[in-house]
C-alpha cells in the first residue's frame, strides 16, 4: 500500500511538472477551409516545418467555408480568434490582422512578390502592413461541357470568336440543352461576386465619383435584367438562386453532365480534375463580353496572421516558410491553384497533374488576368465588398420570384448597402 | 434504507459515505438558516444556471436592442434608444412589406403567421386523429405507435435533407407522379407549394411527439365514463364530443402551447429544406434575426436583437393568452 501511495505521489508530481517541462513548445492554430485537397497539402508542408522546428506544433482546424464567413468574424471581434486563418473576406476583416513586418526577416520579399495583393488585406489608408499572403489567386470565369456541344452539333462560340457575348453563350447553351434534353443550359454560382464580373462587362461602375458603392447605373441594370429573365425562361438553373440561402454552387450538376455552361471560377479546377477527370471534355472559356469589357472578377483566399495571437514571432516564422517561393510553388503545383506570387508567375508552375484538360483550363484562367477591368480590381480591394455582393445576390433573387420588380430590387440593393455602411459609421 | 438494500455491495458504502458527508455539512447549515429557507438553497443551482444562461442573455439582448453600430462588445456600442424599433416599424402600409424600411422583417412576420396557423392546426388535427386511432384496439398497435413517433427521433436537418431529396425536380415524388402519367413539378420553386411542403414536412416530423402526449391524455380518461355514455345511448360522435374532448382539453392546451412556441421558433428544418425560398417565401422571423445579426458582412446586432425582442414579446402574449383561455376552459 505504501508503495502504491509513493508511486501515486511521484506520478502526481510528474504531471504537475510536465507543463513546465513542455513550456517551450508553442502551439499554433490555423482556422482553415477546403475547396479541394489543399488541407492535405498544407498538412504535409507543415509536417516538414515541424520536423525542422521541434518547438512548434501547428494544428489545422478545418471548418466549413460558411464558418469562415460567419463564425470567424465573431470570434475575431471577441478576441477569441486562432493564430492564423484562411480568409476570403480579405479587406472586411483587416482590422484583426497581425502586421508581421517587425517579425519578418525580409519584408522586401513580401512587397516584391505579393505587392499588388497586400492592399486587398489592408485597412483604408494603410500602405505598409504585411498581414499575410494569398494562398491562391482566383479568377471567375465559365466552364463548358465541350462534349455536349459536340454531341448536339452546336458550334462552341469561343472557337469562332475571341469576343463572345453573354447572349451568344446563352443561345448556344440553350440549343445544346434542347438538342440533348439536358436539364440546365446555364448556371452561375449563387454569389454577388460571381455576378459582378458579368455586370462590369455590361458597363456597371460599382462606385460613384465619390468612391461610394453604387448599383444605380444602366450597366448593372442591363445585366441584372438579363440575369433575372434567364431564370424565368429556364436558361439559368431555375432552383439554384431562388432556393438557397447564402452561397450555392452547381458543381454536382456540371460533374454529372447535366449542365452545359457553368459560371464559376479557377478554384474549381482541382475539384473537377478529381470528380470528372476525363469522363468528358470540360473546358474553361474566356469571360463573355459586353460594352464594359470581357471581365471576370479577381479574388482568392489568403492566409493571414491574427493580431490577438500570443506568438507573433512564431506565426511570422511559419508564414515566411509557407510563403517562400519553393514551398508556395509546391503548394500551388499540388493544389492546382493559381499562385499570387510574382516570382512564381514569372517562373511558371509545373502543375502536378497529367490531365491536359486541367492544364488547359488553368492556362485560360491565367490568361484572363490581363483582361480584368480596373473596376473589378477596385471592387475586390474594397473592404465592404461582401455587403455589396450579398445585397445584389439576395435582392435579385427576390426579383426572380416576383417579390420585387427589377427596379425595386435594384433600389433595395442600394438601400441595403447605404444602411449597412451608415451603421458601420 | 430500502434503497440501500437493493444496491450492490460496491455502491452501498459509497452512497453511505456520501450521505454522511452531506449530512455533516448540511445539518449545521440548516440549523443556522432554518429549515424553511433550505428550499431556496436547493433550487439555487438551478436558479444560477437559469440566471447565467437565460436571464442574463435576455437582459443583454434588451440592451443590444437599444444600441447601434456594428461593434460586438456592449461598451463599444452607442446607445440609440428605440432607434432599432423605429426602423423595424417604419412602414407606409403595414400590410405591404415593400412599403416598409425593413421589408424582410415584415415578410418574416407574415410568413411566420401563415406558417404558424397552418402548421399548428395541422399538428393538432393530425395528432388528435392519430392518437384516437392508436388508442383503439387495432392490429399492430405498438408497431404503428413506433412508426408515428420515429420521425421525432430524427434530426431536423436529416428530415429536411430526406424531404429535399423527395421533392427535388428529379426526386422521388416526381418519379411517382410521372408513373401515373402526371407532369413533374418544381415543388419547392412554386411559392405556394413551397409553403405547403414546409408545413407538411414539419407536421410529419413533429406530430409523433404530440400524438404521444394526446395518447397519454386519452388513456387517462376513465373507461367507466364511456360505459356510462354507452348505457345512455350515446353514439361514437357523442362520445367524442361530450366525453373525450372535454376531458382531453387540458392536454390539448399543452399541445397547443408547445406546438405554437415551437412553430414560431422554427428555423433549421426550413433553412435546410428551402433556404427560406423561393425568394423569401418561407423565410420566417427567426431566419431574419439570424441573417441580420450573423450572416451579413456588416452585422446589425442591434436590429437583430430588436427583432428578437418583438418575437419574444409576441410569444409571451400568445402563451399567456392561451393559458388564460385554458384556465377558463378547465373552470367551465
Amino acid at each position: 500500500m505504501r508503495k502504491i501511495l509513493a508511486l501515486l505521489v511521484i506520478l502526481t508530481l510528474l504531471i504537475s511538472v510536465a507543463p513546465a517541462l513542455s513550456q517551450d513548445m508553442v502551439e499554433l492554430r490555423i482556422r482553415w477551409y477546403n475547396d479541394g485537397n489543399e488541407g492535405e497539402v498544407l498538412r504535409d508542408l507543415l509536417d516538414s516545418y515541424e520536423m525542422e522546428n521541434p518547438g512548434v506544433s501547428i494544428e489545422i482546424d478545418t471548418v466549413p467555408y460558411s464558418a469562415i464567413l460567419e463564425n470567424l468574424p465573431l470570434d475575431l471581434a471577441a478576441g477569441e480568434g486562432p493564430d492564423m486563418a484562411r480568409v476570403t473576406d480579405l479587406g472586411g476583416l483587416a482590422e484583426y490582422y497581425l502586421d508581421m513586418t517587425p517579425y519578418l526577416s525580409d519584408p522586401a520579399y513580401w512587397e516584391d512578390n505579393f505587392g499588388p495583393f497586400l492592399n486587398w488585406k489592408r485597412l483604408p489608408g494603410d500602405m505598409s502592413s504585411i498581414p499575410g499572403f494569398m494562398t491562391q489567386l482566383t479568377i471567375t470565369g465559365p466552364f463548358i461541357n465541350r462534349t455536349l456541344f459536340e454531341q448536339a452539333g452546336v458550334d462552341v462560340p469561343s472557337d469562332m470568336s475571341d469576343e463572345v457575348t453573354w447572349d451568344e453563350w446563352a443561345a448556344a447553351s440553350v440549343a445544346v440543352a434542347e438538342a440533348l434534353e439536358i436539364p440546365y443550359p446555364m448556371a452561375m454560382d449563387r454569389s454577388g461576386h460571381r455576378f459582378a464580373g458579368p455586370a462590369i462587362s455590361s458597363g456597371a461602375m460599382y462606385f460613384d465619383d465619390m468612391g461610394h458603392p453604387t448599383v444605380m447605373d444602366e450597366g448593372f441594370r442591363d445585366m441584372a435584367e438579363r440575369f433575372v429573365n434567364w431564370h424565368l425562361d429556364g436558361t439559368m438553373h431555375p432552383e439554384m438562386w431562388p432556393l438557397s440561402e447564402g452561397y450555392a454552387g452547381a458543381n454536382e450538376e456540371f460533374a454529372n453532365a447535366e449542365l452545359v455552361f457553368y459560371m464559376s471560377g479557377s478554384w474549381q479546377v482541382g475539384q473537377f480534375s478529381e470528380q470528372i477527370g476525363d469522363a468528358f471534355d470540360w473546358q474553361t472559356v474566356p469571360n463573355p463580353c459586353g460594352p464594359g469589357g470581357c471581365t471576370g472578377m479577381p479574388g482568392g483566399a489568403a492566409l493571414v496572421g491574427i493580431a490577438s495571437t500570443e506568438h507573433p514571432e512564431e506565426v511570422a516564422a511559419v508564414m515566411e516558410y509557407l510563403a517562400s517561393q519553393e514551398v508556395l510553388g509546391e503548394f500551388a503545383a499540388r493544389t492546382l491553384f493559381i499562385p499570387a506570387h510574382a516570382g512564381l508567375s514569372a517562373s511558371g508552375v509545373d502543375f502536378d497533374t497529367d490531365l491536359q484538360l486541367a492544364k488547359d483550363s488553368l492556362g485560360v484562367f491565367v490568361g484572363q488576368v490581363g483582361t480584368l477591368e480596373q473596376t473589378a480590381f477596385d471592387l475586390q480591394a474594397y473592404g465592404n465588398n461582401r455587403t455589396v455582393f450579398n445585397a445584389a445576390r439576395d435582392r435579385l433573387t427576390q426579383a426572380m420570384v416576383g417579390e420585387l420588380t427589377l427596379d425595386e430590387a435594384i433600389a433595395r440593393i442600394q438601400d441595403d448597402i447605404d444602411t449597412a455602411l451608415a451603421e458601420q459609421g | 434504507m430500502r434503497l440501500l438494500s437493493i444496491l450492490d455491495p460496491l455502491t452501498r458504502p459509497i452512497l453511505l459515505l456520501l450521505v454522511t458527508v452531506v449530512d455533516r455539512v448540511l445539518t449545521p447549515f440548516q440549523r443556522r438558516i432554518g429549515i424553511d429557507k433550505m428550499g431556496y438553497f436547493f433550487v439555487l443551482p438551478n436558479l444560477l444556471i437559469f440566471g447565467i444562461f437565460v436571464l442574463f442573455p435576455m437582459l443583454l439582448n434588451f440592451y443590444y436592442a437599444m444600441t447601434g453600430g456594428t461593434k460586438l462588445f456592449p461598451e463599444d456600442r452607442p446607445f440609440i434608444g428605440l432607434g432599432n424599433f423605429d426602423n423595424l416599424f417604419d412602414c407606409g402600409d403595414f400590410l405591404s412589406p415593400n412599403s416598409c424600411q425593413e421589408d424582410l422583417f415584415w415578410r418574416g412576420i407574415f410568413n411566420t403567421i401563415q406558417f404558424v396557423i397552418f402548421q399548428v392546426s395541422g399538428i393538432v388535427v393530425f395528432s388528435l386523429m392519430t392518437a384516437l386511432v392508436l388508442n383503439r384496439k387495432i392490429v399492430a398497435r405498438g408497431f404503428f405507435r413506433s412508426v408515428f413517433f420515429y420521425p421525432v427521433l430524427l434530426s431536423p436537418v436529416v428530415v429536411a435533407l430526406i424531404w429535399k431529396w423527395v421533392l427535388q425536380h428529379e426526386g422521388v415524388l416526381n418519379a411517382i407522379v410521372e408513373i401515373f402519367g402526371g407532369e413533374s413539378t418544381r415543388w419547392l420553386l412554386d411559392p405556394n407549394w413551397a409553403l405547403f411542403w414546409v408545413v407538411f414536412v414539419s407536421v410529419w416530423a413533429l406530430m409523433g411527439f404530440y400524438t404521444l402526449i394526446l395518447l397519454a391524455g386519452l388513456q387517462s380518461i376513465p373507461p367507466e365514463l364511456y360505459e356510462a355514455s354507452s348505457i345512455d345511448g350515446a353514439n361514437n360522435w357523442q362520445d367524442f364530443r361530450f366525453v373525450t374532448m372535454p376531458l382531453l382539453m387540458p392536454t390539448m392546451f399543452v399541445v397547443l402551447v408547445l406546438a405554437l412556441i415551437r412553430a414560431v421558433q422554427m428555423f433549421d428544418q426550413i433553412y435546410v429544406l428551402t433556404g427560406g425560398g423561393p425568394g423569401t417565401r418561407t423565410q420566417l422571423l427567426v431566419q431574419y434575426i439570424y441573417t441580420t445579426g450573423f450572416s451579413s458582412q456588416i452585422q446589425l446586432f442591434g436590429l437583430s436583437a430588436a427583432a428578437s425582442m418583438v418575437l419574444g414579446i409576441t410569444l409571451l402574449i400568445l402563451t399567456l393568452l392561451q393559458l388564460r383561455l385554458g384556465n377558463q376552459s378547465s373552470l367551465a
